[in-house]
């Protein structure tokens, strides 16, 4: 299944291999109009051609991460969805409260975190030990702030904080307290 | 010439300072602050790389978050700001041939901006008031982390700089607007809606024998349309500061509104999209507009495709009024609707408006070959790249499925906020302050061609460089805004950090070369009353 490691991977190579294509570009570009030319305007065809091809890649861009990005249906319609399991956090004083000392997930199930924050506005993610980021969301208070996930391998993870909410905000870190394992 | 002399003198004692115009001096302060305020960024930002790379003993934690805060301010609102609004008070009249409206306003503007920057500056400074630029409720309730004192200087010091945007506003659109002494009645109402772009809307459905001539150039259409940016922007940001004032005195007086009154989600719309009015309106649109200035005046030929251009500003404005819901793709609670419409579909009409430009400007360029490669043109080239980079950036992390993985990591402040703001912006700025330096100082010399050239690449690789590595660092999942005391990033930030230091060397070289190029004299003699009675934006005999 795709996991957010992958996509991660493969935006690095998409965007690096654009990034390196449009260097070269500029670069030759660069050279080229040092060069003599013949004073000619570029088609009005190869404009409208390349918006076409912009609209179209802008559009095309959020469909196909639609329908490849596992979580990002899931993430829209998890209302529809019933949770596996059902973590409720509680965030205040810049700590997180859990509902048990480990949260304990099996490989396929799908766990439904609901994070409620009593005072400032916090972030929520899960973390591998990579420090690599598994996922996560915004805690605003008043509001009620729910991911759902699907673990689909075993893995060990850590809770930290993903927003600035002061000095305090930056050791809001839970070391290794959400466990995936086999049934 | 000596050194010594060069120095104090300026490059052949070309510069002379009791030569310029009150206009010429306007904007040659404003240069001055905005260069200032771009090297105290600069030095922030170095003090925050080396952070990074191991947490500096003499700096607590909650100094290096007021650095943080401050950062931001000072390289948008004391720098950008400065070099964009003292260039378009210059350029607009020089457009239109006329005075500007007022040279007064354009000084108080000047002055609000520095010593607003100045202000807010200080209050992180010394009282270490850091909510971020985000300013989200309820943080800067949090008596417990902030003084109330200090958010109330921070908050006197923004409201300056809005008061001194709001004068720019004015100016603008009274130069555009008014009949100078001595000139024949001008259709004011008729001047505005052509550079609002109303009289082209109306066009479109109008026959082509009834359609009305565009009575500002494109150029003067791009200020004015971003300037309704900054006005709607000052309004959000002056209504915001003063929310957090009152916080600040209900604090003081005893009463504690920290979790009432303003719902938290509610405020970050607001906030964020007044905030967009910058980063995805006025800045786009201004860009936009400061390219094909620079590539008429590099070609001295017509732009491409014209009316297109100027459709595609009017588009960027609407578009910048909807796009701010991508900043919410992380919020739960945040309506599904608005993150597709808002968040990412109306988001993906940049790639197209900004790729116009890109687009348009690199064809007007093609046509007029061959070029000499100019310092203008090779900056301009290096703007156009920045954009380039950065906005595709913006729009894969405007996706609902891939902002999962990239809020708040080091990939949306680098590839996509520094790469846009230090290669796209400021080196397109440099092209402007290239190709107006000559105009706006009477002919001075620059001083090395050898340490522009050292500029030019030195930005360029510093610039891209450090967004490369801050993104490698983000996929990989560091997070912005926050310090990571075991140095679990290392590689990147030591490699975003040379290339940080490749960024204060550029900017070294170039401030150098500009002081030797004016002289000792000629920068004093800037800030000094001009001796020229006149509303001329250049002395009539130069």
């Amino acid at each position: 299944m795709v996991d957010s490691q992958m996509v991660l991977n493969g935006q690095t190579f998409a965007y690096t291999c654009y990034a390196i294509v449009i260097i070269l570009l500029m670069a030759w570009f660069g050279y080229q109009i040092t060069r003599k030319g013949k004073g000619k305007t570029v088609s009005h065809k190869f404009f409208y051609t390349f918006v076409v091809f912009l609209t179209v890649l802008g559009v095309s861009l959020h469909i196909v991460t639609y329908n490849t990005i596992p979580w990002a249906p899931m993430d829209l319609n998890r209302a529809d969805i019933t949770a596996d399991k059902v973590f409720d956090i509680t965030v205040q004083n810049h700590e997180f409260q859990l509902p048990s000392e480990k949260l304990l997930i099996n490989v396929g199930d799908k766990a439904l975190f609901d994070v409620t924050s009593n005072d400032l506005t916090y972030g929520f993610g899960l973390f591998r030990s990579d420090n690599s980021m598994l996922f996560q969301m915004q805690v605003v208070p008043g509001h009620r702030n729910d991911i759902l996930w699907l673990f689909d391998k075993p893995g060990v993870y850590t809770i930290r904080s993903t927003e600035y909410s002061g000095p305090k905000g930056a050791q809001m870190i839970l070391k290794d307290v959400v466990v995936v394992s086999e049934r | 010439m000596s050194f010594a002399d060069t120095f104090m003198n300026g490059e052949k004692g070309l510069f002379k300072s009791s030569s310029l115009t009150p206009m010429q001096k306007l904007v040659l302060r404003f240069v001055v602050i905005g260069l200032i305020y771009y090297g105290l960024a600069v030095i922030e930002g170095m003090i925050m790389r080396i952070y990074q790379i191991e947490p500096i003993a003499a700096i607590p934690d909650f100094q290096y978050f007021a650095i943080l805060t401050a950062h931001p301010l000072v390289g948008i609102f004391g720098s950008t700001y400065s070099l964009v609004f003292g260039a378009f008070l210059f350029v607009v009249p020089y457009l239109m041939k006329k005075p500007l409206w007022s040279i007064k306003l354009g000084n108080w503007t000047f002055l609000l901006i520095a010593i607003g920057t100045l202000v807010f500056w200080l209050a992180g400074f010394i009282t270490h008031y850091a909510p971020l630029y985000t300013l989200y409720w309820p943080l800067p309730a949090d008596f417990t982390q902030f003084d109330p004192l200090g958010g109330t200087f921070f908050v006197v010091g923004i409201a300056l700089v809005m008061l001194g945007s709001v004068f720019f506003v004015i100016n603008i659109f009274k130069t555009i607007a008014y009949t100078p002494e001595g000139w024949e009645k001008q259709p004011s109402g008729a001047l505005l809606a052509s550079a609002i772009g109303y009289s082209g809307l109306r066009n479109l459905f109008r026959r082509s024998k009834k359609q009305k001539e565009h009575l500002v150039s494109l150029p003067v259409a791009a200020v004015a349309r971003g300037s309704v940016d900054v006005a709607l922007n000052a309004g959000i940001i002056l209504f915001t500061g003063v929310l957090i004032l009152v916080y600040m005195v209900g604090h003081l007086m005893g009463f504690n509104l920290k979790e009432t009154t303003v719902d938290a989600l509610l405020y970050k719309n607001w906030f964020w999209w007044g905030l967009d009015l910058i980063a995805d309106g006025l800045v786009l649109i201004f860009v936009a507009g400061t390219w094909y200035l620079l590539a008429m005046m590099i070609t001295g030929k017509k732009l491409y495709m014209q009316n297109i251009a100027r459709a595609a500003l009017l588009v960027e404005l609407i578009v910048s009024w909807t796009v701010w819901s991508h900043h919410l793709l992380s919020d739960q609670a945040q309506p599904g609707i608005l993150k597709i419409i808002s968040g990412e579909m109306v988001t993906a009409f940049e790639l197209i408006t900004q790729g116009l430009a890109f687009f348009i400007t690199l064809a007007t360029l093609w046509s007029a070959r061959p070029l000499k490669m100019t310092n203008e043109l090779k900056f301009l080239l290096g703007g156009l790249l920045g954009f380039a980079l950065a906005v595709p950036a913006g729009i894969m992390q405007a996706d609902i499925g891939l902002n999962r993985i990239l809020h708040n990591t080091q990939w949306i402040v680098g590839p996509h906020v520094h790469v846009a703001i230090l290669v796209g912006l400021t080196m397109t700025l440099y092209s402007v302050v290239y190709i107006l330096f000559p105009i706006v100082t009477n002919g001075a010399k620059l001083y090395s061609q050898k340490l522009a050239n050292f500029h030019f690449w030195a930005h360029l690789i510093g610039g891209i460089g450090m967004g490369a590595f801050m993104g490698m660092a983000g996929l990989e999942g560091m997070l912005r805004r926050t310090i990571y005391l075991n140095g679990e990033f290392n590689l990147y930030m030591i490699l975003a950090g040379i290339c940080g230091g490749l960024l204060l060397l550029a900017f070294l070289a170039f401030f150098y070369n500009i002081v030797m190029s004016v002289g000792l004299k000629g920068v004093i003699g800037i800030f000094t009353p001009s001796k020229l009675n006149t509303k001329d934006l250049v002395p009539q005999t130069a």
